[in-house]
């Protein structure tokens, strides 16, 4: 197996008297999809923005194609050039039109010409399925619009990983399929995805790894089909239930006959 | 009512000329605000110690004490201490210090709901903190800005009539020496105090028309949310 | 000389806060009696109210302190400088509280007084027992931005020739030589003075707030 593209090693973090994770480690492979799951409030998301330096650790590296970013003088921009993200509230910029947001990065960042940006940026938003609503600004858009406007925000500056921190908790029921359409056809297509979520009908279907976290560590990670059917944790097994019994008892009946 | 009429045309004239100098007054101490009072308000939400804690002496020592203070202040007080500037000078910096301190405050309040999120979004897509600044954060915060900011400029416009006092050539200047030719400070001033509220309707709509012009469609709903 | 130069610094600061002190009430006495004729009085008297506020809120203080001082220190009414001063900086005062008395008075809502009537209080007594009581705890915040405001426009009666902390700083200017040193020192004492009233109308803020169920 060649190196991972994403590792983390030891990560910690602590706010004030409150751990919020200890000693992470994770490997990511590239290509790979891999779900978080666990109880709301176990440092998932604190973790992702971690791992893209949006916050600080306190103990531990995280390792990009085998460079430490974490390191001293390591410039954070450019790893977040490589590493893109996805929020729960979408945060698209309200000020500027769908193409421009998706522009913007490219044009002050990448420095493109107006020309190559605009091209890019159309392409990216045709690849979520939103070209014709190239003018329109964030706030004439729906939610689902939004959030996949901000994945092609993201996927515009050609990250090698892309992170999810619950793209679809703040959106409407009816508005979840589109997003997890769209992220569905990125695993497909070979992007390295790291998934903060609470649907497990994604996380059974499209991830190629499961980790599950609660209360700051890594309780277990497998294939879907482990956690799921054969969860070696007691946890695993309690949480993944009281899950999918929220869900709808379909699920259960199906793994009744699998 | 007609003499008033004919009295109000004949001096309208002098004060014309007088109220051009309010309204460069207001301009420039406006502009010169706006930087200082930008300036401020990033410092306050941005920089490091230092610069934070001068930006709030700044704000707290202008916004607590009175114009016509400070304008004394920088006119009659400096002096003692060798610094010396002319009485245009002196009215616009203490006009421009005054102002500043309060835009300071209506942009912290939208810098503040702005802020973190926005900040945050910015990063994420490789973009240092200052071009996050410039590019997200300000475009944005400005325009939540506008419907309180434009308190300032007609405060600004009224404000200038004190500066007067240091023999600055504006309206209020006009009209006292009219009023001493006339010997009559009542309808002198009254004309003057219409003078004021034309300008200050003008003004008024003026900054309308840019609220109205610089709206984007779904933004104020999304800024009165945060 | 230091003994002269204190003692006009403290008469000074007296008048300042005596000039304060007489505005204020008067201008919220006024600013009440036109918010409620603007909220309450028939269409006429509500736009008259309106004018009231709009001419008030559209002229510079000084002018208005100039106009005012002049009528009512004319032969007919006769007041010395700081009286007609006083009053005519509770005049201004009065238009902008009355916007504030207006906001509280619209925030506080048409179904208190739909509610009062509806258990047989006349207007009078709704206004008086239900609604002003709530409006005037609302107010409370932008009523004290007022104070601080009505504090530094006392200044504005130096140009009546009031001895206020201004004309004082300027008299010690003169007799001392150090003008930084006299003017710093009446910035010092605004700047206290606002403060401390600041923190006072919080810490009134804070005890008069009605409990909530958090």
């Amino acid at each position: 197996m060649s190196n991972p593209i994403l590792e983390t090693r030891n990560l910690t973090k602590i706010y004030g008297q409150n751990i919020i994770f200890k000693d992470i480690n994770l490997k990511v492979n590239e290509g790979e999809t891999i779900v978080i799951i666990g109880p709301s409030g176990t440092g998932k998301s604190t973790l992702l923005r971690c791992i893209n330096l949006l916050t600080a650790n306190e103990g531990g590296q995280v390792f990009l194609d085998g460079q430490e970013i974490t390191a001293k003088n390591y410039n954070e921009d450019k790893v977040r050039q490589q590493i893109g993200m996805v929020f729960q509230n979408f945060l698209l910029f309200n000020h500027l039109t769908a193409l421009d947001n998706v522009m913007i990065g490219l044009l002050k960042v990448k420095k493109m010409s107006k020309e190559q940006a605009r091209q890019k940026a159309m392409e990216e938003l045709k690849r979520v399925g939103l070209e014709d609503r190239a003018s329109h600004y964030p706030g004439q858009l729906s939610g689902g619009q939004q959030q996949r406007v901000a994945i092609a925000r993201a996927l515009a500056m050609d990250p090698r990983v892309m992170l999810f921190d619950e793209p679809t908790s703040a959106l409407d029921p009816e508005l979840i399929g589109e997003v997890l359409g769209v992220m569905a056809q990125l695993a497909r297509d070979h992007m390295t995805m790291l998934v903060v979520t609470h649907e497990m009908g994604f996380a059974r279907e499209v991830a190629d790894r499961i980790v599950f976290m609660e209360k700051g560590s890594i309780v277990e990670e497998g294939t879907p089909d482990e956690l799921f059917y054969h969860p070696k944790n007691e946890r695993t097994r309690e949480f993944l239930w009281k899950i999918t019994e929220l869900y709808g008892k379909k699920e259960k009946e199906q793994s009744a006959t699998a | 009512m007609t003499e008033f009429f004919e009295f109000f045309i004949r001096i309208l004239p002098d004060l014309m000329k007088g109220a051009g100098v309010t309204l460069l007054l207001t301009a420039e101490g406006l502009t010169a605000g706006f930087i200082l009072g930008l300036s401020a308000s990033l410092a306050r939400t941005y920089a490091n110690k230092f610069w934070r804690g001068l930006a709030v002496g700044y704000i707290e020592i202008f916004r607590g004490t009175p114009l016509l203070m400070q304008l004394f202040l920088i006119y009659y007080g400096l002096p003692g201490l060798g610094i010396t500037f002319s009485r245009g000078l002196c009215a616009f910096l203490a006009l421009s210090l005054n102002s500043g301190a309060y835009q300071a405050e209506y942009l912290r309040g939208s810098l503040l709901a702005i802020g973190d999120d926005q900040m945050m979004a910015g990063r994420s897509i490789g973009m240092s903190r200052v071009k996050t600044i410039w590019y997200v954060i300000l475009p944005q915060a400005l325009r939540l800005a506008i419907p309180a900011w434009s308190n300032e400029p007609v405060s600004l416009l009224k404000s200038t009539a004190v500066v007067f006092l240091i023999a600055v050539p504006e309206l209020m200047a006009k009209a006292k020496s009219i009023a001493a030719q006339t010997y009559d400070p009542i309808g002198t001033y009254i004309a003057v105090a219409l003078v004021y509220l034309a300008m200050v309707y003008l003004l008024d709509a003026v900054l309308r028309w840019m609220e109205r012009a610089s709206r984007i469609p779904g933004f104020e709903m999304e800024g009165k949310k945060a | 000389m230091f003994s002269t130069f204190f003692s006009y610094i403290i008469q000074g600061t007296a008048i300042t806060i005596a000039v304060t002190l007489v505005a204020l009430p008067f201008g919220l006495m006024l600013g009440l009696a036109m918010a409620l004729i603007h909220t309450y009085g028939g269409n006429i008297l509500n736009r008259i109210a309106a004018a009231f506020s709009l001419l008030l809120r559209g002229v510079p203080p000084i002018v208005l302190l100039f106009i005012l001082y002049f009528m009512l220190s004319s032969k007919s009414f006769n007041l010395s400088p700081f009286w007609a001063g006083s009053f005519s900086l509770g005049i201004v005062s009065s238009a902008y509280q009355m916007e504030i008395l207006r906001g509280a008075l619209l925030a506080v809502g048409n179904g208190q007084m739909t509610a009062a009537r509806a258990v047989g209080m006349s207007r009078v007594q709704a206004v008086q027992h239900i609604i002003l009581p709530q409006a005037l705890r609302l107010a409370i915040p932008p009523w004290s931005n007022e104070v601080s405001i009505v504090l530094k426009d006392s200044s504005l009666v130096y140009a009546l020739g009031v001895p206020e902390i201004l004309r004082r700083a300027q008299q010690l200017s003169a007799t001392t030589q150090q003008p930084f040193l006299a003017y710093g020192t009446a910035a010092l004492i605004y700047f206290v003075l606002v403060f401390a009233t600041n923190r006072a109308l919080d810490y009134l803020s804070e005890r008069t707030k009605l409990p909530t169920h958090s």
